[in-house]
């Protein structure tokens, strides 16, 4: 491999997109957490909740600040440096990403403000639908983006007229093979994500010993949740599977690092793919394994990588790998949420102290697990940027290199600042913590004096 | 045909309706170096802070519009106009970042985020400029290749970079008019008469060079009979500016904005006629480079539907927000 300009553009995409995907990853979620939180207070005017969505509201606003700007970038680099592609595809994912502007980011940017700052400007019944309506928004955006990046991945709905995609059915575009059960994963893994930094946070407080009766709530709450939603990602991520299996079985085999066509494919717990002698080194293997996961049945046939010539395949060490990190991540949450379950029922949950310094340690994986499968899923399609139709490598714009390079740079330096700014803000935050439980107990929305947010905080 | 007009319609709105809606909010930001008092600097950013993501919305809306319904034009101006529209990404991230952190940073630490808002603000209004410019004066009759990626640089479009900082600075003035109070105000009346004079100057520049660098706006505009149409465009923006000098002078706290507001519709409208019907100037025509008629239905039916219901929303979120602000205001 070479750097040329397409390897630059995609280091570039990759980048920030995997920046940008950070911060809906925690706010899809974190907005569902929200408004639950804001709906219980609705119901039982109990202030512990009010200052849980207070608290957790600025975290919140600075993720999703944090999502605009480096959302925007995304729907420039697709023109900038993905050219012909667009040209080729445009009328069927311009559409998508259309629908999604129209439907979802008009309706969090219209009703954050509100969700921000309306606390003390409009009624706590219309506060709440504007969070709702923020909940909603986050959603819809997955739905579309989701549609449109499985549209990469299994292809439907059109024919091609001199080079272009022609649409003849939306229903089988927007609902393409690979659609639904991604979609769910994909909004199941920010569900947990969410749950594993609220967990990690209120840990944190615990072990400090401070704002208990809020850590306490959210911890034993996010928890309980954890449980039910780890769960479901495993069973989830089994549709994906079968899915993938069925539509890309090379993206399987590299997930599994399976080079030559096999019924009852074993399944290599460990081991180092080597393209070169197409085996794998130091492998660790449990018989029939992998067929089974992938197609539910023993001796289920597996398509190898070496059916098809070399310029074909993924980068099986980076599907094998990004795989396996998220999978192995996936199953520690679930361990821990297991775990947490049989402490609640020796009520020790809250006092466990290597498990709290545990949960605080483990907060971010839920990114890291995210991230990790969205490698597998992206490395997996390659070389095709639409699946088994346009090689990625026509799809970049013949932009001169030394602007790629330095746009690249220049994305990693302001990334870098920008980014390490936003923890520590962060940090502070979560340092100040929630507002003490009597006093926002009195200064609910009403009382508070207005225009105090502003202010540079000072210590 | 009625469907590529329709979309032509709707990405010149999703335009022009970013252009003043995120006109005058990073017209605060490039006001932001002449406004010493951190009490005006926190009453200046609160006007805009619950609105300003919706407004950046309009950006994306246009962009994806583009992409939707004309991917030949979206394919080929985007890497053509690489470098300026990737420092003003970049731009727009510090800016945008600075809503948050600048009020969550520390007294100390705080110029770091005035500076973030002010530089990120003009530079990005700068690189729309920029791409104004480059689009104005278009690639003659060809594509635009490789070799034109340096065409966005040139004396014309560093030209239209300044009016455009410039103009927004004049929107964003007028709009903290209408939104403050005292001494505060008392500056931006005084800052708008300054911005005024330069649109002005501005306005005449482009008028002159514009048709002198391209023979086919050269023709557009001084063709007869259509001049004697045309010439209403021009004698009307110069009645809407007078108007405006007027009212700047009365102390006129609602007007100065509508008009500023007026000034760039109508410039904006000459602009529409001096391109016209180039997506990609002077080369390919909107029919040539539109989507096929499926996709231009499809998405069209979702535009009718939702664009009632998100201005309705709009409107109402800036209504929520709306009257004089007179500290930093907000808090979560």
């Amino acid at each position: 491999m070479y750097i040329d300009t397409t390897l630059l553009s995609r280091a570039q995409f990759g980048f920030t997109i995997g920046f940008h995907i950070l911060f809906p990853t925690l706010n899809i979620g974190l907005a569902i957490f929200l408004s639950c939180m804001e709906a219980l207070w609705l119901k039982t005017k109990n202030p512990v909740y009010l200052t849980i969505c207070k608290f957790w509201t600025k975290i919140f606003a600075l993720t999703f600040g944090m999502g605009v700007v480096s959302g925007i970038v995304m729907s420039y680099e697709l023109g900038t440096n993905f050219g012909p592609f667009i040209l080729a595809v445009g009328s069927v994912l311009g559409s998508l990403f259309a629908y999604e502007v129209l439907s979802a980011f008009f309706l969090e940017a219209g009703f954050l403000g509100v969700m921000l700052f309306g606390w003390n400007k409009v009624g706590k019944k219309l506060h709440f639908c504007a969070t709702l309506f923020v909940t909603i928004g986050t959603i819809i955006s997955a739905f579309w983006i989701m549609s449109a990046n499985s549209w990469m991945q299994t292809p439907a709905g059109y024919h091609i007229e001199a080079g272009r995609y022609v649409v003849d059915n939306w229903w089988a575009v927007i609902f393409n093979p690979a659609f639904v059960p991604r979609f769910l994963h994909m909004l199941m893994a920010s569900m947990v994500t969410c749950c594993f930094v609220v967990a990690g946070v209120s840990a944190w407080y615990l072990l400090e010993n401070r704002g208990l009766a809020i850590a306490k709530k959210c911890f034993s709450l996010v928890m309980g949740a954890a449980l039910i939603l780890t769960f479901a990602q495993v069973l989830l991520g089994d549709r994906v599977g079968l899915e993938v299996q069925q539509y890309q079985p090379l993206k399987t085999a590299a997930m599994e690092g399976l080079w030559h066509t096999t019924k009852g494919a074993p399944l290599v717990l460990f081991g180092i793919p080597d393209s070169k002698t197409e085996t794998n080194r130091y492998a660790l293997a449990i018989p029939k394994g992998a067929s089974f996961i992938n197609t539910h049945h023993w001796n289920g046939e597996l398509i190898g990588l070496t059916s098809v010539p070399a310029d074909q395949r993924p980068l099986v060490s980076n599907v094998f790998f990004s795989f396996r990190v998220m999978v192995g991540i996936g199953f520690l949450m679930l361990a821990m949420a297991v775990y947490a379950l049989w402490l609640r029922w020796h009520k020790q949950l809250f006092t466990k102290s290597w498990f709290l310094h545990l949960c605080v340690w483990t907060t971010p994986l839920g990114f890291i697990s995210t991230i990790a499968g969205w490698l597998t899923a992206e490395y997996g399609r390659q070389p095709w940027i639409v699946y088994g139709l346009m090689r990625t490598a026509q799809g970049a714009s013949q932009v001169p290199m030394n602007q790629v390079l330095t746009s690249l740079i220049l994305f990693i330096i302001v990334y870098g600042i920008v980014f390490s700014f936003y923890l520590v803000y962060l940090f502070k935050v979560i340092r100040k913590g929630p507002d003490d439980l009597a006093i926002s107990a009195d200064m609910s929305v009403d009382a508070q004096p207005p225009f105090t947010y502003m202010r540079a905080e000072t210590k | 045909m009625i469907l590529i007009l329709a979309w032509a319609g709707i990405i010149s709105f999703a335009v022009i309706m970013y252009v003043l809606l995120d006109g005058f909010d990073l017209g605060i930001g490039i006001l932001f170096p002449w406004i010493k008092e951190q009490q005006s600097r926190d009453i200046m950013m609160s006007t805009v802070a619950p609105v300003w993501d919706g407004n950046e919305t309009w950006l994306v809306l246009g962009t994806a519009s583009l992409y939707a319904s004309f991917p030949l034009a979206y394919s080929t101006l985007l890497p053509a106009l690489y470098m300026p529209l990737m420092v003003m990404l970049a731009a727009l991230i510090f800016r945008g970042v600075a809503f948050e952190f600048r009020f969550k940073s520390t007294p100390k630490s705080q110029f770091i985020w005035d500076w973030s808002f002010a530089a990120g603000s003009t530079i990005a209004a700068f690189g729309q400029g920029l791409v104004l410019g480059t689009f104005v004066k278009g690639y003659g009759s060809v594509l635009p290749t490789n070799i034109s990626a340096l065409q966005w640089l040139s004396p014309f479009s560093v030209m239209t970079g300044i009016a455009v900082v410039v103009g927004y600075a004049l929107l964003g003035a007028t709009w903290l008019i209408m939104r403050t109070v005292n001494d505060l105000q008392q500056k931006m009346f005084k800052a708008a008469k300054i911005l005024l004079t330069g649109v002005v100057f501005f306005l005449l520049a482009v008028s002159v060079w514009s048709p002198l660098l391209s023979p086919h706006i050269f023709a557009r505009w001084f063709t007869l009979p259509d001049f004697y149409y045309l010439a209403i465009l021009p004698s009307l923006t110069g009645v809407v500016i007078l108007y405006n000098f007027y009212f700047l002078r009365k102390q006129h706290e609602i007007w100065p904005f509508i008009l500023s507001v007026s000034i760039f519709i109508l410039a904006y409208i000459g602009f529409c006629i001096s391109s016209w019907p180039y997506v990609i100037p002077h080369a390919v025509t909107l029919w040539d480079a539109a989507s096929p008629p499926s996709s231009l239905k499809f998405t069209l039916i979702g535009f009718c539907i939702l664009l009632p219901v998100l201005l309705a929303y709009t409107v109402y979120s800036y209504r929520v927000f709306a009257g004089k602000v007179t500290s930093g205001e907000g808090h979560y």
